[in-house]
C-alpha cells in the first residue's frame, strides 16, 4: 500500500459562539490516496465544507479551535508555518468552489486569474502564463479561448464560470483538487458536462479529488470511495459499490430513500427521513447523533457508537448487529413500494 | 398511503392554456429588441391530475407558471381556469377567481414576510378575502398550520425561526388557506436538502389526495417530475417540446432533448461499468436571438439540414405523445 496522499487524523472543528461551543467537525480520520475519487456526502450542516476549507486552513475566525492533524505528504498542514503552506495552497492542492459566481472576481477578466496563480507559484513571465492560460481554457472546453482569455467573468455563462474556475485550479498541476459541490449551483445538462470534465481531467491529469457534494447521484458517477457524514462525524465509509450496493448505516438508507427511483418506476411515498437535520450547536453529543430520526433508535444507541470496520474496506458507525442489516435497510425503504 | 392516483382521463379540463406568449421588451445596443420568454405554449390540465413542467434555467418555465396565475400578463394568448378567461378580466373580477388557484413560490426565505408570525401569513389571503371572523380565520390558520405538520406553539414564530424545509411547508399551508383547486408549485423543493426535499414531496403527494388538488408542479429535475407528475410537459427556449405520460416520456423519451435531459440526470449507480451518457454540448441558446428553424437544433445530435430552416411544431404522434421534433426518437429506443 502506497503512503496516503492525505491523511486527517481525528480531526475537530469547533466554534465559540455566543450561546456556547457549536461543533461543526467531530473528530474525524481519513485517507485520500493517490490517483483516487473519494466522494464526501452529507446534508447541509453536516461539516463536510467546514473540514475541507480546514485541511487548507482556510477558516480564520479567532473564535474556531481546530484538534487534530492534517498530514499532506507526511507534513502537517495545521501546524506549518505560512511560508511553506503558500507553497502547498492552490500548487500542491487547489479548490474549486460552489459557486462559480462568488469565486471569480468581476474586475479581472478569465486569463488574469488563471495567470495571477501561476504567478505565485512559479517565475514566469506574464506572456508564457498568459500562454498557459489559453491552454488550460482549451483543455477545459472554453471555445476560443484565445479571445475568451480576455473575457471578464459576466461575460461566461455559471457553466463557463464553472470551468474557468476548473482551469484556475488545474493550472499549477496540483496533486490534490479539492472540490466543493462543484455543480450544485449548476442545471443538470450542465452538471454532467462539469462532471464529465473532471472525469478526463482527472484520468488526463492524474489528481485526486475530494469531492464535496449532497448528492449521491454525483458521488456514484465519480467517486472511487465513498464518505457519509453526519452532525460532524463519519458515519459510514467505503468503496462506491459497498456503499451504493449495500449501504449500511440507516442514515444513508435515508439518503438513498429521499431520492426519487430513477429506474423508471414511480414511487408512491419516498422513505424520507423524518425531523430536521441535527444542529451543530446540539450540545448532547455522547450518542449516535442520528438517533433522535432513526427509526431503529433503541437505548443502546448511546454512548456514540465508534466506525467499525464490518467488511474489508467498509465501516460504519451503527449498533445493529452487522448480520440484520440487509433486513432492516429492507424495512427502511418499504414506503418506497412502486405504484400500481 | 397512496399518493396521487392518475388522474381520470375524463375529468374535466381545470385550466387551459391557449398560445401563450411573453416577451419582456428590453434595450441593448443593438436597439430595443424582445426576451422571448414564452413563445407560444398550450396545454390543458385535468382536475385532478399533476403537470410536471421540467427545463433548464431559463427555459421560460417559472415565467409561464406566473402567466398561468396572472402575477404577469401575457403578451398574447388567454388561460382559461374553469373555463373562464383569466386574462382579460378585470382586477376586480380576477380577484374573486383568485381563491381558485394558488402559488407556492421557490424561494422560502424571499417568499415570506420576515415581521409575520407564522400563523399571520396563513390568516392574511383568509382576511383578504374575507373568509370569515377573525376567531375562524385563525381556527382554520392553526389547522392549516397542522396540517402541513405543526403544532399550535409554532403559531406565534417569525419565519427566522423556521428552517428552510419548514418555511417550505409554511409556504404550502398559506397557499392552501383559500381551499383552492390548483397550485402552481414553482421549484418548490429545489432549494432544500434531499431528506427535506422528499418530506415535502410526500406532503404534497398527501395533500393532493385528501384535497383532491390539481398541481403544476415546475421544476429542472426531472427524476423530482417523474416521481410526483401525472404527464410530463417538457421546455425548451420558452415553447414546450414534448408532452406526455409521465411514465412514457421518462422510459421512453421521443424528443432528442428530453433524451439528453433524462441522460443527464446522476443516477445512483451500481454497477461497475460507468454508463455512457449523452452529454449536451454548449449552453442554452440566447432566448433574444432565437436559432432559426428548431430552436434546439444547434445542440441535437439528430439535426438535418431541414432543422435549421423549418420549426417543427408540436405534433401528436402515433402513441398520443405530443412532440415538436422533425425526426423523433423511436418508440421503444432507448
Amino acid at each position: 500500500m502506497s503512503e496516503p496522499l492525505l491523511e486527517v487524523r481525528n480531526l475537530r472543528v469547533s466554534f465559540r459562539t455566543r450561546t456556547g461551543t457549536v461543533t461543526a467537525v467531530d473528530g474525524i480520520s481519513f485517507t485520500v490516496d493517490p490517483g483516487e475519487v473519494v466522494g464526501l456526502v452529507g446534508e447541509s450542516g453536516s461539516g463536510k465544507s467546514v473540514s475541507m476549507l480546514t485541511v487548507l486552513r482556510l477558516i480564520d475566525n479567532p473564535n474556531c479551535v481546530i484538534e487534530g492533524e492534517v498530514l499532506f505528504k507526511g507534513n502537517d498542514l495545521l501546524t506549518m508555518s505560512d511560508a511553506d503552506l503558500r507553497s502547498i495552497r492552490g500548487r500542491e492542492i487547489a479548490m474549486i468552489f460552489q459557486d462559480p459566481m462568488t469565486a471569480l472576481t468581476p474586475v479581472y477578466t478569465a486569463g488574469w486569474h488563471i495567470s495571477e496563480q501561476i504567478r505565485a507559484h512559479e517565475k514566469v513571465s506574464k506572456k508564457a502564463a498568459n500562454d498557459r492560460a489559453i491552454q488550460l481554457l482549451t483543455s477545459v472546453g472554453i471555445p476560443n479561448a484565445e479571445s475568451r482569455v480576455n473575457s471578464y467573468p459576466h461575460e461566461f455563462s455559471g457553466g463557463m464560470r464553472q470551468r474557468v474556475v476548473i482551469a484556475m485550479a488545474l493550472s499549477c498541476n496540483p496533486s490534490l483538487l479539492i472540490a466543493d459541490e462543484p455543480t450544485t449551483a449548476l442545471d443538470v445538462t450542465i452538471q454532467a458536462q462539469i462532471l464529465e470534465l473532471l472525469r478526463d481531467l482527472q484520468s488526463e491529469f492524474g489528481a485526486s479529488i475530494v469531492l464535496i457534494t449532497h448528492d449521491m447521484g454525483v458521488v456514484s458517477q465519480m467517486a472511487n470511495r465513498v464518505m457519509v457524514m453526519y452532525g460532524g462525524r463519519l458515519v459510514e465509509a467505503g468503496s462506491r459499490l459497498d456503499v451504493m450496493r449495500e449501504p449500511a448505516h440507516p442514515y444513508t438508507w435515508g439518503l438513498m430513500g429521499s431520492i426519487p427511483p430513477t429506474d423508471g418506476t414511480r414511487a408512491v411515498r419516498l422513505a424520507a427521513i423524518p425531523g430536521a437535520p441535527i444542529s451543530p450547536s446540539d450540545s448532547d453529543r455522547d450518542r449516535c447523533l442520528f438517533a433522535p430520526r432513526c427509526t431503529f433508535a433503541t437505548d443502546s444507541c448511546r454512548p456514540q457508537p465508534g466506525l467499525i470496520e464490518h467488511r474489508p474496506g467498509h465501516s460504519d458507525a451503527c449498533i445493529i448487529p452487522f448480520s440484520e442489516r440487509a433486513q432492516r435497510r429492507t424495512e427502511a425503504l418499504a414506503p418506497m413500494r412502486a405504484r400500481t | 398511503m397512496t399518493a396521487s392516483s392518475p388522474a381520470e382521463p375524463n375529468a374535466p379540463i381545470l385550466l387551459e392554456a391557449r398560445d401563450v406568449v411573453k416577451h419582456f421588451p428590453i434595450r441593448t445596443a443593438q436597439g430595443r429588441q424582445q426576451v422571448r420568454a414564452v413563445d407560444g405554449v398550450s396545454l390543458k390540465v385535468r382536475t385532478g391530475e399533476t403537470l410536471g413542467l421540467v427545463g433548464e434555467s431559463g427555459c421560460g418555465k417559472s415565467t409561464f407558471g406566473r402567466c398561468l396565475v396572472k402575477l404577469i400578463d401575457p403578451t398574447s394568448g388567454s388561460v382559461l381556469f374553469d373555463g373562464e378567461d383569466i386574462t382579460h378580466m378585470s382586477r376586480r373580477e380576477l380577484r374573486s377567481r383568485r381563491t381558485g388557484f394558488q402559488m407556492i413560490f421557490q424561494d422560502p426565505y424571499a417568499s415570506l414576510n420576515p415581521r409575520r408570525r407564522a400563523a399571520a401569513t396563513v390568516e392574511e389571503p383568509m382576511r383578504t378575502h374575507g373568509m370569515g371572523t377573525d376567531q375562524e380565520i385563525r381556527a382554520r390558520a392553526i389547522h392549516l398550520l397542522q396540517t402541513v405538520g405543526f403544532d399550535e406553539s409554532y403559531a406565534n414564530r417569525y419565519p427566522h425561526e423556521f428552517s428552510g424545509g419548514q418555511r417550505q411547508r409554511l409556504g404550502i399551508a398559506r397557499a392552501l388557506a383559500l381551499s383552492p383547486r390548483l397550485l402552481i408549485a414553482d421549484e418548490p423543493v429545489s432549494a432544500l436538502d434531499v431528506s427535506i426535499q422528499a418530506q415535502v414531496l410526500n406532503l404534497l403527494a398527501d395533500l393532493q389526495e385528501e384535497q383532491k388538488l390539481t398541481y403544476v408542479f415546475i421544476a429542472h429535475d426531472l427524476a423530482v417530475v417523474h416521481h410526483i407528475a401525472d404527464r410530463i410537459g417538457v421546455m425548451y427556449l420558452g415553447e414546450l417540446v414534448e408532452l406526455g405520460g409521465s411514465t412514457e416520456v421518462y422510459n421512453n423519451p421521443r424528443h432528442p432533448y428530453t433524451e439528453a435531459l433524462l441522460s443527464a440526470i446522476p443516477v445512483i449507480d451500481t454497477d461497475t461499468e460507468v454508463r455512457e451518457r449523452i452529454v449536451l454540448t454548449g449552453d442554452l441558446p440566447n432566448p433574444i436571438d432565437k436559432p432559426s428553424g428548431c430552436a434546439f437544433s444547434p445542440r441535437c445530435r439528430y439535426a438535418q439540414d431541414i432543422c435549421r430552416v423549418e420549426k417543427p411544431l408540436l405534433q401528436i404522434q402515433l402513441d398520443g405523445r405530443e412532440v415538436a421534433c422533425h425526426f423523433p426518437v423511436a418508440t421503444g429506443a432507448k
